[in-house]
Formats: C-alpha cells, sequence, structure tokens
C-alpha cells in the first residue's frame, strides 16, 4: 500500500534548506526498495490530525474519542487533572500504548496525512519520526555523554566518527547542554545532574531528527531553576519541532506553550479532551465551564 | 528570545531503508532463536519424565514395594529402601524444622543488622557447599569417632542440608508479614515472644509449610551425604538408628551400576516412584504460591 | 482495679512472661548459631582431615600432584581437578547461550501466558533428584550421544587429538551434557531476576528512540544486567562443580588426566563418592578428605564472587 503526501505547504519550515537527497524523502510506507524517484520532495511539516482516538487497556477504555489538529512547529500543551489519560493520550502518538500487554488504540493518527496506525506503518520508523523525553530523567547509565546522543543514531548502522561529532554537537547545543558537557563527553550520562540528564535526553531525542517531540511532564522531576532552562529550551525548539507536552503545571502551560487541550475524566473514567484552543484563550476566555473551573482553581 | 540554532538538516520521513530491513530481519531471528532456546530448555525434562515414567511403571510390582533385596542372588525388592528413605527424612525434618524456623524467626524479628547479616550470609554459604562435603563433615563427627557406620549420622546430614532451605523460606515469608501486625499486638501488651509465636508465625505458616515441604523433597532426594553416613544396606533396618540403613537414592545409586537387568529394572522402578514423589510436591507447591501471588 | 495486664512483659510485672520471652529469644539466637556452628565445622574438620595428607606431600604437591596409588599410598589431586574444571567448563560453554537467551526469552520477548508456565516447567529441572537424572543419564542418554554427536564428531574430527576416539557414550563430555542440563535453571533463574531488575524506563527510552524490540534488549537491558548475568553464570558453574551423582554414573572412571573431550575421567566429587568407603583410614582417607576440602574452597570462594555481583545489580535475592 503505498501512500502519497500532498503538495509541501510552504512557509512553514522557517530557515530550513531545502531537501538535497530526493530518495530519502519519498513518503512510502511499505517495505519497497527506498532509492525511489521523489515526485514530491516533501519536507516534513509535523502536522499532525487525529481523528476519534480511543485508547485502551484490555477492555478499560482509557482516553475517548479524542479529535484534534495540531499546529506544527508550535507547542501544544496537554493538560487536566491526574488520571484522566494524558500520559496514555501522549504515548498514543508514538505508539509506545501498544507495547503494553493487551493494550490498543482505535481511531486515526494522521501525520501529514499519513496514518501512524496503518499495519503498513512500522512502529520503529514512525518513533524516529516521532520522538519522546520522559519525565524521569533515564540516561543510558552504562554510556558515555557522548555515547548516550548518538544512541539512536547508531541503530541504524555504523556512522562515520565525523558525522556522529558534528550531531553530537549540534544536538547538545539545541538542548542548551553543549557548553556545560562538552568537555567531559565520555563521562557516564548519569554523572550529570537532573536538569542536566533531562537536557541529554532531549538531545539524545533530538539526534535522529524527529519532526515532533513528544514530552511527558519534562520538568516535573526537575527543581525550579532547571525547569525554567527546559522551559526556555522547549520555547527555542518549537521553531524547528512541533511539540506536545503534557503538564501537570498549569503556568508551565501558560508560559510555554502555543496552544493548550484540556482533558477531563469523564463518568466512564475515560479521559477525554473538553476543550482545545489557542493557550491565551483557554486561560483567559475558555468556552467550557469545566475548563473555566480547572484554569481557576476551583473544584468540587 | 531568539538563540543561535543551528540548521537542521532533511528531516527523516517513514522509509524503510535497506538497514531497516536488516534490522527487523535480525530482531525476528533472535526472537525466534530465544524462543528456540527457551524450548530448547525444556527438553531435557521431557526427556527424563518420560523415559523414567515409561520404564518405571513396567518396572513397578508389589515385590518391588514390599520386598527387601533378596540375601542370596538376584531379585526381591526396594522394601528397605523405601522404609529407610521414610524414616532418615522423617527424623532428619524433625531436627531441622525447628532449627530451621527458629533460625528464620531470630534473623527476621530479633537480630540485630549485624547479626542478622552474618547469619543469612552463612545460610547462603551453607547452600553453596556441595553435598558430598556434608557427607565428609557428618562421616568425622559422626561416622568415624564410632568406627560404625550408622543411620543416625544420615538423618544428621539430611538435616543440614535441609535447615538452610528452610530458614530462608522462613525469613522470607516472615518478612512479608506486616510490621503493623506486630505493632498492634506488642501494642496491646503482647509480650514479643507471644507477638512472634502466636501472631506472626501463624500469618506466615502456610508459607513456611511450603518452605518444609520444598526441603522435604530436595532430602528425599539427595545421596551423597548418605553415601559415608547410613551407607545403605540389603537388610530392612526400621528403627536402630545406630546401624546402616538403606534409602531410595541410595537404591537407585547401587543397583543402576549392576550389570543385572533385573536389579537396573529395579532401579528405574524406585527412581520413578521418587521422582513421582518429588515432582508432585513441587508442583503443588508452586500452584499454592502462584495462587497466593494471582490473588 | 483494673489488673495490669497490659503492662506485663514491658513493665516486669509479669516475670513469667520475661522468663518465657528470654527462653524463646535464647532458642531462637540458638538455632542461629547453629547454622554458623555447622559453617565453621565443615570448614574446621576438613581442614583438620587434611592435614596428613597436606604433611605428608605439601599442599602444592598434591594439588599438582598427578599419581594416585593406593598401593604405594602416593596421592595426587590434579586429575580430578582438571576432571573438575573440564567438565564443568563443557556444561557452561553448552548451557550459557541457551540459559541467557532463555532468561532473555522468558523475561522480554514471551507473552505472560508462555512465559509463567515455560518458567515452571525449567525450574522443575532442579528438583529432579541427582541420581535419577544420572540413571536416565547412564541407559538413555549416553548411548543417544554415543551414536549421534559423538559418532559424528569423532568421524569427521577424530584426528584432532582433542576429539579422539573411541565414542564410548560414557566419559567428560556427557558428563558436561548432563551437568549443563543441570546448571541451566539456576542460570536462568537468576538472570531472570536481574534482567527483571533492569528499570521499565531503560527500555522506554530505547523504544523511544526507534529501536526493535532485540535492540532494546541488546543495547539498553542486557548492558545493564550485564555484571548480574556474570554472577548468575558463576552461580551455575559453581553449581557444576560440586555436582556429585549425575556425573559419577556417567563420567567413567580413568586414573589419568583426560586429553580427550570423550576419555572417561573423574572428577573431585565422583573420585570421593566411589573411593571412600573402600579407603584405608589414614594417608588415603585423609587424601580424600583434602580432595574435599578443595571442592569447598572453590565453590564457596566462587559462590561468594557470585553472589555479590548479582547483589551489585539485582539487590540481594535469595534462590538457590
Amino acid at each position: 500500500m503505498t501512500v502519497n503526501v500532498d503538495q509541501p505547504v510552504p512557509g512553514t519550515d522557517a530557515g530550513v534548506p531545502a531537501p538535497a537527497e530526493p530518495s530519502t524523502t519519498l513518503r512510502r510506507v511499505e517495505t519497497r526498495a527506498p532509492r525511489e524517484e521523489a515526485d514530491d520532495a516533501a519536507t516534513a511539516t509535523g502536522r499532525i490530525e487525529i481523528r476519534n482516538l480511543s485508547a485502551y487497556y484490555g477492555s478499560f477504555r482509557a482516553v475517548r474519542d479524542v479529535s484534534m489538529h495540531i499546529q506544527p512547529h508550535a507547542v501544544t500543551a496537554i493538560i487536566g487533572p491526574s488520571g484522566c489519560g494524558k500520559s496514555t493520550f501522549l504515548r498514543a502518538l508514538n505508539r509506545m500504548h501498544e507495547l503494553i500487554p493487551d493494550a490498543r488504540i482505535e481511531g486515526e493518527l494522521l501525520l501529514d496525512g499519513i496514518n501512524l496506525y496503518d499495519p503498513a506503518v512500522d512502529p520503529v520508523q514512525l518513533r524516529r519520526v516521532v520522538g519522546m523525553v520522559f519525565q524521569r530523567p533515564n540516561p543510558f547509565p552504562t554510556m558515555s555523554i557522548y555515547d548516550n546522543v548518538v544512541a539512536g543514531l547508531r541503530l541504524v548502522g555504523r556512522q562515520p566518527k565525523a558525522q556522529l561529532d558534528e550531531t553530537v554537537e549540534r544536538c547538545l547545543t539545541s538542548a542548551a547542554l553543549w557548553d556545560e558537557v562538552k568537555d567531559k563527553l565520555r563521562q557516564s550520562g548519569t554523572s550529570l545532574s537532573g536538569g542536566q540528564q533531562q537536557r541529554l535526553c532531549i538531545a539524545r531525542a533530538l539526534a535522529v531528527d524527529p519532526e515532533v517531540l513528544l514530552m511527558d511532564e519534562p520538568a516535573s522531576a526537575l527543581d525550579p531553576v532547571a525547569t525554567l532552562r527546559v522551559e526556555e529550551l522547549i520555547h527555542e525548539l518549537r521553531v524547528n519541532y512541533t511539540i506536545i507536552i503534557v503538564t501537570h503545571n498549569m503556568q508551565q502551560a501558560a508560559r510555554v506553550s502555543d496552544q493548550t487541550a484540556f482533558f477531563s475524566m469523564g463518568e466512564d473514567r475515560a479521559g477525554y479532551l473538553v476543550e482545545y484552543n489557542a493557550t491565551t484563550t483557554i486561560f483567559t476566555n475558555p468556552s467550557d465551564q469545566l475548563t473555566e473551573d480547572y484554569v481557576s482553581g476551583r473544584f468540587g | 528570545m531568539t538563540t543561535q540554532t543551528p540548521a537542521i538538516p532533511i528531516r527523516r520521513t517513514l522509509t524503510r531503508t535497506a538497514a531497516d530491513r536488516r534490522r527487523g530481519l535480525v530482531d525476528r531471528f533472535f526472537r525466534w532463536l530465544a524462543l528456540g532456546a527457551a524450548i530448547a530448555c525444556v527438553i531435557p525434562l521431557a526427556a527424563i519424565v518420560i523415559f523414567v515414567t515409561l520404564k518405571g511403571i513396567s518396572a513397578l510390582s508389589p515385590d518391588l514395594i514390599t520386598k527387601p533385596p533378596k540375601a542370596l542372588g538376584i531379585g526381591g525388592g526396594a522394601a528397605a529402601a523405601i522404609l529407610g528413605s521414610i524414616q532418615l527424612v522423617g527424623l532428619a525434618t524433625l531436627m531441622a524444622v525447628p532449627v530451621g524456623i527458629l533460625a528464620g524467626v531470630y534473623v527476621n524479628e530479633f537480630g540485630g543488622r549485624r547479626s542478622g547479616r552474618v547469619i543469612r550470609f552463612a545460610a547462603d554459604v551453607l547452600t553453596g557447599v556441595p553435598s558430598i562435603v556434608v557427607g565428609i563433615f557428618v562421616f568425622t563427627i559422626l561416622v568415624l569417632p564410632f568406627h560404625q557406620y550408622n543411620a543416625f549420622a544420615g538423618a544428621v546430614s539430611l538435616a543440614v542440608i535441609m535447615i538452610p532451605v528452610i530458614m530462608r523460606t522462613t525469613e522470607e515469608i516472615l518478612k512479608i508479614v506486616p510490621g503493623t501486625l506486630r505493632e498492634a499486638s506488642l501494642a496491646l501488651g503482647v509480650p514479643v515472644w507471644r507477638t512472634v509465636a502466636s501472631v506472626v508465625v501463624p500469618t506466615g505458616l502456610a508459607g513456611i509449610l511450603t518452605g518444609v515441604m520444598l526441603a522435604v523433597a530436595r532430602a528425599m532426594g539427595e545421596t551423597a551425604p548418605l553415601l559415608f553416613t547410613a551407607l545403605g544396606s540389603r537388610l530392612i533396618n526400621v528403627g536402630d538408628w545406630s546401624r546402616p540403613m538403606d534409602a531410595m537414592p541410595l537404591f537407585i545409586y547401587t543397583n543402576a551400576r549392576q550389570p543385572y537387568e533385573t536389579l537396573n529394572d529395579q532401579a528405574w522402578g524406585v527412581a520413578f516412584l521418587l521422582l513421582l514423589f518429588v515432582l508432585t510436591i513441587n508442583v503443588l507447591v508452586r500452584f499454592r504460591t502462584w495462587g497466593r501471588r494471582a490473588g | 482495679m483494673t489488673k495490669v495486664a497490659s503492662g506485663g512483659a514491658r513493665f516486669g510485672a509479669d516475670s513469667r512472661g520475661r522468663y518465657n520471652d528470654r527462653i524463646f529469644r535464647g532458642t531462637s539466637r540458638a538455632s542461629a548459631w547453629v547454622v554458623i556452628a555447622i559453617i565453621v565445622g565443615i570448614g574446621v574438620m576438613l581442614l583438620l582431615g587434611s592435614l596428613q595428607a597436606f604433611r605428608e606431600f605439601g599442599v602444592i604437591p598434591f594439588v599438582t600432584g598427578t599419581t594416585w596409588d593406593p598401593v604405594r599410598d602416593i596421592y595426587g589431586a590434579l586429575p580430578y581437578i582438571v576432571g573438575t574444571l573440564l567438565s564443568s567448563g563443557i556444561a557452561l560453554i553448552l548451557a550459557t547461550p541457551v540459559a541467557i537467551l532463555t532468561a532473555i526469552y522468558l523475561s522480554e520477548l514471551a507473552p505472560r501466558r508462555v512465559a509463567i508456565p515455560l518458567t515452571f516447567l525449567i525450574e522443575l529441572i532442579a528438583a529432579i533428584p541427582s541420581v535419577v537424572i544420572g540413571l536416565w543419564g547412564i541407559f538413555i542418554l549416553t548411548p543417544f550421544l554415543k551414536g549421534t554427536v559423538e559418532a559424528w564428531v569423532v568421524g569427521i574430527f577424530g584426528s584432532i587429538p582433542i576429539f579422539a576416539g573411541p565414542p564410548l557414550g560414557i566419559g567428560l563430555f556427557a558428563a558436561g551434557v548432563i551437568l549443563a542440563i543441570m546448571i541451566v535453571p539456576t542460570i536462568v533463574s537468576v538472570s531472570r531476576e536481574v534482567i527483571n531488575s533492569v528499570p521499565a524506563t531503560q527500555r522506554e527510552a530505547m523504544f523511544a528512540l526507534g529501536a526493535t524490540r532485540w535492540e532494546v534488549v541488546t543495547k539498553a537491558v542486557l548492558p545493564a544486567a550485564r555484571s548480574g548475568i556474570v554472577g548468575a553464570v558463576i552461580l551455575g558453574l559453581g553449581r557444576a562443580l560440586g555436582e556429585t551423582m549425575a556425573v559419577t554414573m556417567v563420567i567413567g572412571n580413568a586414573q589419568d588426566i583426560p586429553t580427550s573431550l570423550f576419555d572417561q575421567a573423574q572428577t573431585i566429587a565422583s573420585k570421593i563418592a566411589t573411593t571412600f568407603n573402600e579407603a584405608a583410614i589414614g594417608l588415603q582417607t585423609s587424601s580424600l578428605i583434602a580432595l574435599g576440602l578443595i571442592l569447598l574452597v572453590i565453590t564457596v570462594a566462587l559462590n561468594i564472587i557470585a553472589r555479590l555481583l548479582v547483589w551489585q545489580t539485582a539487590g540481594p535475592v535469595g534462590n538457590e
């Protein structure tokens, strides 16, 4: 099954050079020979559309019927009380949810027009395109800082050292960590502070060159100073990536995101999307009473 | 706030390259290999159980169980061995259970951190001691001084093997008993010893019993410790602890190496009985443990 | 006036309670120290028993001596040490890859419905008495090996000394195979515990980078579990070294150091098992006890090293 994407949307990739290698930008999601002529030298736009997505653990529905368009190259925050499926929903976006036994997804998840849940799509490929940073920093303890960053790249095979070096510097710089670690790249990944480790994990996620970055409460395990640095980082990264961040910290969502989605738990104990709008709107003039209650701290 | 973000090269797409296909093949190959390894592990189990059952059942007869070996010539049965096993393991259990349980209780309830660790370590070391070394040890203290192989020494050597097993199980079970239970009892003024004896231990009793059962199964199958202590015998010995006594594993060992097929068959018969006993206990115990864990 | 029942042992009003308390503590402490006494006793008695042999031959000459002659009363341990190491070595080579792959399968790859019964069955092997396995070994396994693997290897590689025939079935190789069967459950179960102790976040991180399941195992799980798995293998080795009955029954009965895989041989344990009761009290018995001491020292040392390695990775695990 071949799916071709439509023409790229111009103007959304500020500052990104035009594709120079046509064969590897071909949008085919089946296992055919890769070196085919590109009829549409598409650059990824990170445009995500979610249609009626439900997530199940066995027969229990944890997330009910979510539909939304994620704005590319922007930060979308997902907020809501705990237990309403925010993390489950996030993990559905890079098909990590299905790694849990008996877990499944219904609905469609479209990235630039391609349904990521189509059987022809390989989750392994997908997770390179949609990266994830976790709540607790989890650098690989047996690897050095250098090896951590390139861990994802090395999965594909041997890379020339020069290219790896360049990637390490580039990604650590993007993660605002280069200056702090450039002299100790061979030290263990766990020798850094919590905030540094999290930025290392971000660099590691960036190294495989994703379009989308999913962040599951990335700063909740960090102290306030480190949190601030990570928030600044997120703000910078949106120039080149589409970022979706789950956070239980409303102020963080307000500071960092362009769009906000508010989830709540329904009576069937399934999380559902209550309201999705520009961040300023959600926080100053929400349409739904539930949203207003939540953002103004009212409960019960 | 803008910073100098270096140019990001071409975005990845969902293409599968040749490298990716190779990775997929490697993944599938090793997953199948791992499954094959797991099956390979189980094949010997099947082979052993099947052969022992087939050859053992055909050798079973009432004579095998009720008659002792013939005084002269070949024939008779394994009555001496069966009775001997029951007695040896029985006495060993009587000796090992109190010591093992009390030791486990001590380590868990009373032991200061340091002495608890030392004793636990000692028990671990003891489980690693080869059973033939245990046999030598008991030989030097209970056989050599009297210049007499005796069944009592056999029971003692089996007990030595059982004690660490029972102690470990007791300790682990007691660890699971919630501290709040102890506190509640103590807060009511129940003295420590009574708390342990009447509250903590009974709560963990089921688990401790399964540990004892496993230790019994283990002792039933042990040969090496008996080689230099109880020695084995062709005569039925009931109750005379100062003389040698036969046991099922010893019977199997001796008769397996004889050049007479009748005796070999007897070995199979007794091996089947022994295997049946040991496996039954193990299966029962695991099912009880699962029932508790799953529930 | 209410009875001061509750005050009881704490406030000394109930002397009987305190008395019982002390008895209980005392007996349980004594039981715990019985365990220590046994260990110490084993070490001491074996040491004492070996003294005669060590004094007669010297420790190093005894360990490296190759003659075992009851007639001339000359004893040396080397053939049995070699037999022990070789048979256990063969067992390790055969068992380790299979066991580690199996542990990976059970912990990482298998669905729970499959993993649970399979784990149970593998652990069941450890419960089979050694003498029963030996019986099966003599009559079923060795003829099988003789007719298949050994015949094949000797047929093709027989000119190389290590693979020289004749393939008798009984011998070093059979002992190695049977030991391998017996130590697999040990290595599998300890490795499984070690692998399970690797935090899930490590696997998640690897998955999120776009790794296949096997890559997650090899790049995230195994490196973290490495020293613990080494410990598991060493525990298996320790078990193999001390194994007596099954080995005795299939290894044959040889006096010389084996030169071929298919030679007959003796291990320390099998030598002790077969000759102890006929040995003359005195130098011969002392030499056998010295053999036992050597075995004890090696197995205890390995056991301790292995547990340290496993503890380091997985925390205290209490199984055997």
